[in-house]
């Protein structure tokens, strides 16, 4: 067991310099200059040069990658091209935010997923079971940022129910965790909804239910816990499904989280926070499926030998 | 075409089935449908202070912020999205069945390599890349549909690897190599067809996920160049004016839901169709 | 037992639930932006909403009256100009301290300018202070320091120039001039930027990254009663439309993006909203580049004819009146601006003429670029539609404003750029900011911001020599020159100039204050004069 976590930990890392390696060739392969944003429109010729030459950018790419790999080992990101400030410290000043603003959205989606998932594995082949299919695909199939908007108008805007954005109270976090929550909800529901017809479907339930048993008792101490490992997993992937797309929900929310720092560090070429966002991101996704991929034998044990 | 007969059979992948014919439809007839250019930005189209005007008279759903008809750039948005959709996803698709069979068919460590890439490929944040790349080269409509089918074949190599996993092992194509069949040949007439239902079932399905990100990168303003209409960047250009002309979000919102939706439901039918297996998976 | 617990946890639940509100108080104001804030250092800060933030924080040796552009001392109690312009003497103000305590001296001054100018500090504004004897040693690496600063004392700090510089006491106004104290910036090891000391109006006393900043006044600030409001916060990732709709519920006083264009017919015809719109002019014009170095651009009539092609009364409906159309390069504020100065009229027929003239009667194909933030992609579609009605077929390529820049300054490669999102506005109210950089050959380069590689020798030899009448005497004549060397570079049609921005700002009823403190042409905001009322 603990060889093949550190097999599965040595490959995580290989993959994370894999990560940085492809962005920072693509960062740097691209046409804009960042020395000469840095410099402003007032710039002498000069003054960019030594620009460039300051921040090391005249050297060869093999070189720059492997000035920010031995930084990385002690843990420095390196310093924004505009802001100066160290990435590490705008990305933890911004984290926690990102953090919240995903176990806000991963409780609703598992709350409404469980719920939704259940009552439909109970009413199977039913009306509510149909709506309820229904639902987990639209929520799929729906664009985020006009659920966002919409959610915006009517409950911030027009109701006023809601703040309209910003950050600070469970209020704040009511808008932006629902439109995330409601979109994935479904994938849950779908899960849960499979995972308890398993369960139900099962001889001993027949005999238990022939014996008298209550379908309460049936449903939460047989077949809910039967879903409790994939949502586990599921939750593992999603963790990392949500570091990449959040960036929408935070922009038409004013969050502020590493969604927001990316995008104006895309604006303005800061490479420096783009690798540092995308690097955290990577992080949290590798994470996250390792400890979907860990989970897996328990749920399926076929999986255990791989 | 027993499965059109099997899908119009299930309520939910008919009425996925009746909206995508329906899209490519009017996509296709855009041209001959569309009451106005959807570049004409015609001075009747805005009030006389500048804004965009509500649904009704000659413009069906409105005007937009340039005063161009609502419903024209919507018919050959659907263009766009149709496009990308069959484009990004036609490549996504093929590099993930290239891929995923030559890893499953060959082992060792060119196998070993190809999964470990596409775990590497797995661990990227898939918006972020595509926003990074789309945002950082010279974005157009090839740009966009590459940038998605990078980062859409992933899951389809995936799949495609344990499934062709799955058929090496088996008797019949132990057979055909002691019979002295080459590579191609196996390939060819024998793994690669009974790939053809995964790529079908994740092909339809590939259209929905393609169709909502390139909505999110036009409405990110990374999208298709303008004045090509994708209803993404419909809603980019009046994003300011959502409270005081919403039908400017409402519709193009509405239109990717349904659209999205019914490729979902279209793909999800075809895998309970065509691959018992998979069934109520995901 | 139990009833003091509900108590306890619904009093608790009803906090928690409530928005936070933050409700301006007394002399504290509340000012949103939707960018966070890149720096606060002033050697490095170089955007329009740090431009006043920098401007309150420290002190510099110029400084305007506020609302408009006349230069008065401000760090310097009084300054003499050597009669042939290559020396000037300013003696500093007694008592002036940083917020760190220590007194401001003439060093302090020195070391602030050489760090401008530093490579090191990799500075936008290094270029401003050419003038200055040891310019080109610094930032070529060759010295440490820039020895035409001398203190011969504490209290008096001397510049020798290398040539008569007519703008140099703009220069000392800009905020690259700012006074920081050496041991402040070397403590904070490279995040000055995030932990400023000043001698200005204000101090930060805080800074939650990603969400607010809020500044206090300085109690002995050496100017009496400034700043007029005790203290304002800045809080950051407000959308603009969601800033506006606090403002009307008094939760925000200045929303600093502005209002968006949808709001804005709704809050100019509602009764309060004539005191909440703040619309004032801006050293701004918004410009097509033409470059000259790219057919069939190279030929003046083609110029002229797409000059004359475009209807900028549209664009300017686009953006909801809130600009002017533009005729020349300078705007009207500007001294030097030629109010009798036509331009090239909207004349369909006239641009067609001019094609044929150039034979190009069927027209051609090009390329527009322009950046990709709403709403300069609509604005470059109805220009795209202009040039169509004339036979230009324009293809449009809206990128990230990093890619516009560099695909600007890349010889031979973008035909037509908009400006919008990226144009020039004064860094100080002189009419030779407007030249050398966007057209002078010096900016003709690799890299450079002359987009349309526009190179006109003669003009920039009466562009060095107008700059060199330092003295105040002739300002007069140097004006005049200017004004003709713009409009002499206009009839070459280089750009198409289409728009002067006006800046609209959203203030709340209790702000007080006439518009152009609000819009101060050369602080953006002058938080040091605004007022509640």
């Amino acid at each position: 067991m603990a060889f093949v976590l550190l097999r599965r930990l040595g490959q995580a890392l290989l993959i994370l310099l894999g990560v940085a390696a492809i962005t920072f060739v693509l960062l740097y392969a691209l046409p804009a200059d960042p020395a000469r944003m840095i410099a402003g429109r007032s710039a002498t010729a000069q003054t960019v040069a030594s620009i460039r030459h300051e921040l090391g950018l005249d050297q060869p790419l093999i070189i720059q990658f492997w000035t920010y790999l031995s930084g990385l080992l002690y843990g420095d990101l390196g310093r924004s091209y505009a802001q100066k400030t160290e990435v590490w410290t705008l990305i933890v000043a911004r984290l926690p935010a990102t953090l919240i603003l995903m176990a806000a959205g991963i409780t609703v989606e598992v709350v409404l997923g469980v719920t939704f998932g259940t009552v439909a594995a109970v009413k199977r082949g039913g009306t509510v079971d149909r709506l309820v299919m229904m639902a987990s695909f639209v929520g799929v199939s729906a664009p985020q940022f006009v659920v966002a908007l919409l959610l915006l108008y009517v409950f911030a805007v027009t109701l006023g129910w809601f703040p309209m954005s910003g950050y600070g109270s469970f209020a704040h976090v009511v808008l932006p965790a629902t439109t995330l929550g409601v979109l994935g909800a479904g994938w849950y529901a779908r899960m849960v909804r499979s995972a308890m017809i398993d369960v139900l479907n099962q001889d001993y339930v027949r005999t238990a239910r022939a014996k008298g048993l209550s379908s309460r008792r049936i449903i939460f101490r047989h077949a809910l816990p039967n879903a409790i490992l994939p949502i586990v997993a599921m939750i593992g992937i999603d963790i990392g499904q949500f570091m990449g797309g959040v960036v929408v929900v935070e922009a038409v929310y004013g969050w502020p989280g590493i969604g927001q720092l990316a995008w104006q560090a895309i604006q303005q070429v800061d490479i420096p926070i783009i690798m540092g966002v995308t690097l955290t991101s990577a992080l949290a996704i590798v994470t996250g499926n390792l400890l979907a991929d860990l989970i897996a034998p328990f749920i399926d044990p076929r999986i255990r030998t791989s | 075409m027993g499965i059109l007969r099997s899908l119009s059979r299930q309520p939910a992948a008919l009425f996925g089935l009746v909206i995508v014919v329906a899209v490519v439809v009017l996509a296709l007839a855009a041209p001959l449908i569309a009451p106005f250019s959807p570049d004409d930005q015609m001075f009747d189209g805005l009030t006389l202070e500048g804004a965009p005007m509500p649904p009704g008279g000659q413009f069906l759903l409105g005007t937009d912020t340039l005063g161009r008809d609502l419903f024209s750039r919507m018919l050959f948005g659907a263009r766009t999205s149709l496009i990308i959709g069959i484009v990004a996803n036609g490549i996504a698709v093929s590099i993930g069945l290239f891929v995923g069979i030559v890893a499953g068919y060959l082992r060792g460590l060119p196998s070993s390599i190809l999964m470990r890439f596409t775990d590497l490929m797995m661990a990227f944040p898939a918006l972020l890349l595509a926003i990074v790349l789309a945002a950082l080269l010279k974005p157009s409509l090839w740009i966009v549909a590459m940038v998605i089918a990078l980062v859409n074949w992933v899951q389809v190599a995936r799949i495609v690897y344990t499934e062709t996993r799955g058929l090496v092992e088996r008797d019949f194509i132990m057979a055909e190599r002691s019979l002295g069949a080459g590579h191609g040949r196996i390939l060819l007439l024998h793994i690669l067809p009974h790939l053809v239902p995964t790529a079908i079932v994740w092909g339809t399905l590939g259209i929905a996920t393609t169709v909502l990100l390139e909505a999110t990168l036009s409405f990110l303003g990374i999208g298709v160049q303008p004045p090509q209409p994708s209803w993404g960047n419909i809603i980019f250009e009046s994003q300011s004016y959502f409270q005081a002309a919403p039908w400017l979000v409402f519709f193009p919102g509405m239109v990717i839901l349904l659209t999205a939706l019914a490729f979902n439901l279209v793909g999800d039918a075809l895998r309970d169709i065509l691959d018992p297996t998979q069934r109520g998976r995901g | 037992m139990l009833r003091r617990w509900l108590l306890g946890t619904t009093t608790a639940a009803a906090i928690m639930l409530a928005p936070l509100a933050v409700m301006a108080e007394g002399k504290d104001i509340v000012v949103t932006y939707k960018d966070d804030i890149v720096t606060l250092d002033p050697a490095i800060g170089y955007d329009w909403v740090n431009w006043s933030m920098i401007k309150s924080l420290y002190s510099r040796l110029m400084d305007y009256e506020p609302g408009t552009a006349t230069l008065v001392p401000s760090l310097a109690e009084s300054f003499e100009v050597a009669p042939d312009g290559l020396t000037y003497t300013f003696k500093l103000r007694k008592g002036v301290k940083f917020s760190s305590g220590r007194d401001v001296v003439a060093s302090d001054v020195k070391y602030s300018i050489e760090r401008a100018v530093d490579p090191k500090t990799q500075g936008p504004g290094a270029g401003f202070f050419g003038a200055i004897n040891g310019f080109e040693d610094l930032t070529g690496g060759k010295a440490t320091g820039l020895a035409g600063i001398e203190t011969p004392d504490d209290g008096t700090v001397v510049f020798k120039l290398s040539r008569p510089d007519a703008t140099f006491l703009h220069v000392l106004a800009i905020n690259f001039a700012s006074v920081v104290p050496k041991e402040a910036v070397e403590a904070a090891g490279g995040d000055f930027g995030k932990k400023p000391v000043g001698s200005g109006t204000f101090v930060l006393k805080d800074w939650v990254i990603g969400q607010k900043l809020v500044f206090e006044k300085n109690p002995g600030y050496y100017i009496k009663d400034t700043p007029k409001i005790d203290g304002f916060t800045v809080e950051v990732g407000q959308e603009p439309l969601v800033a506006l709709l606090r403002l009307q519920k008094g939760e925000v006083d200045i929303a600093g993006d502005g209002i968006p264009p949808a709001k804005f017919l709704e809050i100019k015809n509602s009764p309060d909203g004539a005191q909440m719109i703040v619309d004032g002019e801006q050293l701004h014009t918004g410009y097509v580049t033409l470059n000259t170095k790219v057919k069939p651009f190279d030929d003046l009539k083609v110029r002229q004819a797409v000059n004359h092609a475009i209807n900028k009364d549209r664009i300017v409906r686009i953006l909801n009146g809130r600009a002017t159309p533009a005729k020349e390069v300078l705007p009207p504020l500007m001294p030097g601006y030629d109010s009798d100065y036509s331009g090239f009229a909207y004349d369909v027929a006239k641009a067609k003429s001019l094609l044929a003239e150039a034979g190009l009667a069927d027209g051609f194909q090009t390329v527009l670029y322009a950046t990709n933030t709403d709403p300069q992609p609509r604005i470059a579609q109805a220009i795209q539609q202009d040039l169509a009605a004339v036979g230009v077929k324009a293809e449009i390529r809206a990128l990230a404003q990093g890619n516009v820049i560099a695909a600007g300054g890349t010889e031979g490669e973008a035909p037509m750029i908009w400006s919008g999102g990226m144009a020039w506005i004064a860094d100080f109210p002189d009419p030779s900011n407007f030249y050398g950089p966007i057209l002078g050959c010096a900016g003709a380069v690799q890299g450079g911001w002359n987009w349309s590689w526009y190179c006109n020798a003669e003009l920039d030899k009466r562009a060095t020599a107008a700059d060199s009448m330092s003295d105040p005497a002739k300002s007069g004549d140097r004006v005049g020159a200017w004004k003709k060397i713009f409009t002499d570079a206009m009839n070459d049609a280089p750009w198409i100039p289409v728009t002067n921005e006006r800046r609209v700002v959203a203030k709340s009823l209790r702000m007080g204050g006439e518009n152009n403190i609000y819009i101060d042409p050369t602080r953006v905001i002058n938080y040091d004069a605004i007022f509640v009322k």
